[in-house]
């Protein structure tokens, strides 16, 4: 009992177990410490400092004093007529968007489908356990770019009725197929990371197969694999520019129209831009969901 | 005597050619509690897993309550409902909070609705000491608070036999205390329990009766104090020196 209430009275205050009446001064052998420390930090961090100074002038002066930068600043970074078509990449860009946020969902849908076919033993499953194995196996080894170019040229040769030759739909089907294999595989492990005993005790309580699914494994599992998922939405979001090879106007082709009719390159710039105004917001997140899930098992571990 | 609980026999267990259990036949009456003892990878573990239908057997037949559950055609979940089990390392469920751990199977097992659920669990997390728990995540707890709220989560389905696997044997030996004086009170009230434990002080006060379990065979059985004290086979003999030794008995 007296181990119970220290317990409960750290979890409260956040402060150790034992109180010795708050009187505690630090010594003199910990104040000498710190300013030790302090110390170290400062030079530390003027040595960080000094160092990037020297590397990054060096590579900008490389770059400024290299013969062809006159060039290259004119061509490349003519910010001016950047400005100007800012505008039409952007628009560009609402398809990209539109289509990751269309393409992700019917993703996170198939993904976590085909990831529970796979894990799945019913025998009445059979055929659809050895479909997805296939299809996993086929669309995460064929580069994406193919299987755009083959629904996107493919299936309007079939000259089948009332299939759609829209290239927007196409495209966004072809980045479905192969993102739906990558994103079950990552369901899947995340499932299989759920330690058997969790399965166990479910089952013991009663629990039939799909409810210790549902209310056991599956929680633990998505959130397992969150970060994971996170990462592919990233790739998801560029991943989507390759459409426009099917001559959707996405922000790539939108800048690649504006390049081809002045030779400047700077459009292709801004849309690089563009990307990483979205992505790199992304990928901070997705380093603190890994970070905190991190943290989780570590609490876990520890109990 | 009336029906038993539990009855097994000639229960046979192999893992590929390794035979874990060979020959087990026990009953166990109403009431009553049955302890097994034995070295680690005696087969204990698996016994209960196997009543609990966690394993396939080879052989034999478990009847509980009159009922074969070991033939081709059972319900595995029927058979579960009437059956509790505490597991070694604990098995709460991490992502939920205690009090949902512990109505999770009133709710969607028995289709018990959610407010009696919980009245029926906080009545049982005021008996067990842990009301103020109730909405913490297991990996706040410590490992006797982890532990008693897995006998809880089974406790309130109210099994007809409740199978105990070594749940002391992750905690230090300060919690091995209020986890153990939590399962006498339940061994008081009537509660029918297997149990495999390697605390043999333990053992010796709850157990009806005693097995002691080596190489996947019942070696030695009766009371307490008889395998305990009058041990007739060198085995058991040198399985409690062994224990004696460790400073266990």
């Amino acid at each position: 009992m007296i181990e119970e209430s220290r317990r409960s009275a750290g979890d409260n205050s956040g402060a150790a177990p034992y109180d010795f009446g708050g009187k505690w001064q630090p010594s003199d052998v910990e104040l000498a410490r710190r300013i030790e420390r302090n110390n170290r930090n400062r030079r530390n961090m003027a040595i960080a400092a000094l160092s990037s100074l020297i590397v990054l002038g060096a590579l900008s002066i490389l770059v400024v004093t290299s013969p062809g930068w006159k060039t290259l600043r004119d061509t490349f970074f003519d910010w001016a007529y950047g400005l100007e078509i800012l505008p039409k990449v952007i628009l560009g860009f609402t398809t990209n968007v539109l289509l990751t946020l269309i393409a992700g969902t019917i993703v996170a849908i198939n993904g976590l489908v085909i990831a529970l076919l796979r894990t799945s033993r019913s025998p009445a499953l059979t055929p659809f356990r050895i479909l997805a194995t296939v299809y996993v196996d086929v669309f995460r080894g064929v580069p994406m770019l193919l299987v755009i170019l083959l629904v996107g040229f493919g299936i309007p040769a079939l000259q089948i009725k009332g299939l759609t030759n829209n290239v927007l739909i196409l495209g966004t089907t072809a980045v479905i197929i192969t993102y739906s294999a990558y994103v079950a595989e990552v369901i899947r492990s995340g499932i299989l990371t759920v330690h058997p005993s969790q399965r166990a005790a479910a089952r013991s309580l009663g629990l039939s197969h799909t409810q210790t699914l549902r209310y056991v494994v599956l929680p633990q599992a998505l959130k397992r694999v969150t970060p994971p998922l996170l990462n592919d939405l990233v790739a998801l979001i560029k991943d989507t520019g390759l459409v426009s090879i099917l001559g959707v106007t996405d922000a790539i082709r939108a800048a690649q129209i504006q390049t081809s009719k002045t030779f400047n390159y700077t459009p292709y710039v801004i849309a690089a831009l563009i990307f990483l105004a979205v992505t790199i917001p992304l990928t901070r997140l997705t380093d603190r969901s890994l970070r905190r899930s991190l943290e989780r098992e570590n609490a876990q571990g520890q109990a | 005597m009336s029906t038993p609980v539990l009855s097994i026999e000639k229960l046979r267990k192999s893992f590929g050619s390794e035979v874990v259990l060979e020959d087990i036949s026990f009953t166990v009456q109403e009431h009553s509690a049955t302890v097994f003892i034995g070295a680690s990878g005696s087969g204990k573990s698996t016994l209960l897993r196997c009543i609990n239908l966690l394993e396939q057997i080879d052989d034999g037949t478990i009847t509980l309550d009159g009922e074969d559950i070991s033939r081709a055609d059972i319900d595995a979940d029927l058979v579960r409902r009437k059956l509790g089990m505490v597991f070694q390392s604990f098995n709460l469920f991490p992502h939920m909070t205690v009090l949902e751990n512990i109505i999770l199977a009133p709710t969607k097992v028995q289709g018990l609705d959610y407010e009696s659920a919980v009245a029926d669990a906080l009545v049982l997390l005021d008996r067990f000491g842990l009301r103020d728990k109730a909405d913490q995540y297991p990996d706040r707890l410590s490992g006797g608070q982890q532990q008693r709220v897995a006998i809880m989560r089974s406790l309130i389905r109210k099994p007809r036999l409740l199978l105990l696997d070594e749940i002391t044997s992750a905690l230090d030996p300060v919690l091995v205390n209020e986890v153990l004086s939590a399962v006498k009170d339940l061994k008081s009230e009537g509660m029918t329990m297997v149990i495999a434990t390697h605390e043999m002080g333990f053992a010796r006060q709850v157990a009806n009766e005693l097995c002691y379990l080596h190489d996947g065979r019942i070696l030695e059985w009766g009371s307490a104090e008889k395998v305990l004290e009058k041990p007739e086979k060198k085995e058991t003999r040198e399985f409690l020196y062994r224990v004696h030794q460790a400073g266990r008995l």
